[in-house]
């Protein structure tokens, strides 16, 4: 079983699950500060960094390709800083206006340039390509152990594995500051709590994992990831710590379970082909969610959001 | 000695001004053209009740906040016991309006006094026995240990006020600055605090707090300082809180019964 199973399914497994708990650790608390559409936003401006990256270095190699992203987000997350502040309007307009913005941008900049050479196709963006992060070095359990096979992993997966890495490092370190300036802005300030940059800095931990799994996985899983799983977890308990631990559960269900019912549930079901794996994945979170709405035991909270 | 005499005559030496609790100088403040606190004095004393009070709009809340540094004023100076505010946020500690915070979000009651002890457990110190015992010393003292384990979402607006209290003894600071505590709760919870805040002024504390109801600065206050965008007046509630300060603040606002009733109440 292992000879099929490490080869073809483990690494996009993994690579699933660690993007998904990626985006839903700092989701959690972008759903709490009211910007969750973050990571939809981010997901929009890759375009222009993409762009913008390949008319600097004229290649389209993967590294300068996520430093422009990684560029264009950060960017963006500043500019919906800056809009949100200095115009005083609220997070999701300032949101709205900047990422249609910069997408608008990437659309003109990829027209106006010379980019007819490159394949810059919208279906990977949007889908990704997990089913075709193979291992093909692999011929079982066995070459986990195996230093030689191990060196032809997909790419993807170590660099998911250090940005997972990365933004629970940044949870666990910056908890406490977290917690009370995402709860009360005011108190966290009177405590000398820089809460400008620690707002900015977990927006940026959001852009930096929004762009690893987005080149992994695509901007689907990546918008679903955000919101679902932490969406989720908050109708399960009224304790934040809690809260987290359920999202990082639900991430992990949604991409595991929907890997496997993306490539063997049109074959229960009579059909032939699987379908894909980011989309069935962002759907099982959706069911998730939709369960957490019907059945969890915090669903219904006295000073809940109307129609939350 | 350097007297420092203000528009309105009042007086505040430089020695005052040191070992005042808080001590404003030239406070301005601006959220858009018009400025919401204009050039303000303030001599906190040490150890006294203070109210803030004035009409709606004239600054109360906002000047409390730029005291804070929660909001950036365009000009002045905040000395806190002679020293500049960063250096003595320690010394402080603050109960913000109930409503300025999301009550929805997924944490106990027990969980936000603890965030009164930021500053002394630190980013990744250790929650001890040690802290969490005073965290329900501190809600005992405002009647709400019973509480502890609940989510906030479910508590009341009076109940509410009384854990913001709560996480503020639990920094045990030397200076108190609330903003209108008194908003929206009960009865029972309006006794419960007002206790609280006297139990501080007796351990000789600095409570300073916006205060809207003119009915009860009397009795809750012996010192007032009374601001409608500009300084009004400042001092012992029975020099600042008078008929003419009254007028002078609210102008046309406050019905002349009003005034003579408060008088009344104050003779």
């Amino acid at each position: 079983m292992g000879a099929e199973f490490v080869p073809l399914s483990l690494p996009p497994i993994l690579i699933g699950t660690f993007a998904a708990i990626a985006c839903a650790l700092p989701g959690n608390f972008l759903l709490l500060r009211r910007q969750a559409l973050i990571g939809d936003a981010i997901s929009h401006v890759v375009l222009p960094g993409i762009v913008a990256a390949f008319l600097v270095t004229g290649t389209i190699s993967t590294g300068p390709m996520l430093i422009g992203a990684m560029v264009a987000a950060v960017l963006t997350v500043i500019l919906i800083e800056l809009v949100r502040r200095l115009g005083n309007i609220e997070p999701g307009a300032a949101m709205g206006v900047v990422f249609t913005a910069m997408f608008a941008g990437g659309v003109l900049l990829l027209e106006l340039s010379d980019t007819s050479s490159v394949h810059l196709d919208v279906q990977h963006a949007l889908y990704g390509n997990l089913e075709s992060l193979i291992w093909l070095d692999a011929t079982g359990w066995g070459s986990l152990l195996d230093a030689q096979a191990l060196r032809y992993l997909p790419v993807e997966l170590p660099r998911i594995a250090i940005t997972l890495v990365a933004v629970a490092l940044f949870m666990a370190v910056l908890w406490r500051p977290l917690k009370i300036s995402t709860f009360d802005e005011g108190f966290a300030r009177t405590l000398g709590l820089p809460t400008g940059l620690i707002g900015l800095s977990l927006v940026t931990v959001a852009a930096l994992a929004a762009v690893a799994a987005f080149d992994a996985v695509g901007s689907i899983i990546v918008i679903a990831m955000f919101i679902c799983p932490p969406a989720a977890a908050r109708m399960m308990t009224n304790r934040l710590e809690r809260q987290v631990a359920w999202s990082v559960l639900f991430a992990t269900l949604s991409a595991v379970l929907g890997y496997v019912l993306a490539g063997y549930g049109p074959l229960w079901l009579g059909g032939q082909d699987a379908v894909s794996a980011a989309g069935m994945i962002a759907t099982v979170s959706g069911v998730i969610l939709g369960i957490a709405a019907l059945y969890g035991p915090c669903r219904s909270r006295t000073g809940a959001p109307e129609g939350a | 000695m350097l007297e420092l005499a203000s528009t309105d005559g009042h007086v505040a030496s430089d020695t005052a001004r040191a070992q005042s609790p808080l001590a404003v100088r030239g406070m301005t403040v601006s959220y858009g053209e018009k400025p919401a606190v204009f050039s303000v004095d303030m001599t906190v004393k040490a150890g006294s009740m203070t109210a803030i009070i004035g009409p709606n709009g004239a600054g109360k809340s906002t000047l409390l906040k730029a005291c804070l540094g929660i909001v950036k004023p365009l000009s002045g100076q905040v000395e806190v016991m002679g020293r500049p505010l960063a250096e003595m946020r320690a010394k402080i500690a603050y109960v913000p309006q109930r409503a300025s915070v999301d009550w929805d979000f997924p944490t106990r009651v027990i969980d936000v006094v603890l965030m009164g002890l930021y500053r002394e457990v630190g980013l990744l110190g250790r929650l001890r026995g040690a802290h969490i015992d005073r965290a329900r010393a501190c809600l005992d003292r405002v009647g709400m240990v019973a509480f502890a384990d609940r989510q906030i979402g479910q508590l009341s607006g009076g109940q509410q006020q009384r854990v913001f209290l709560a996480r503020a003894l639990a920094q045990e600071a030397d200076l108190y600055l609330l903003d209108e505590p008194f908003a929206g709760v009960d009865a029972a919870t309006e006794k419960a605090i007002i206790a609280v805040l006297k139990s501080l002024k007796a351990e000789g504390k600095t409570v300073v707090a916006v205060h809207h109801d003119l009915a009860t600065v009397g009795d809750y206050f012996d010192h007032v300082f009374m601001i409608n965008v500009r300084r009004i007046a400042e001092g012992p509630v029975a020099t600042a809180f008078t008929a003419e300060t009254l007028q002078e603040a609210y102008g046309g606002r406050l019905a002349a019964a009003q005034v003579d009733q408060i008088s009344a109440a104050l003779a």
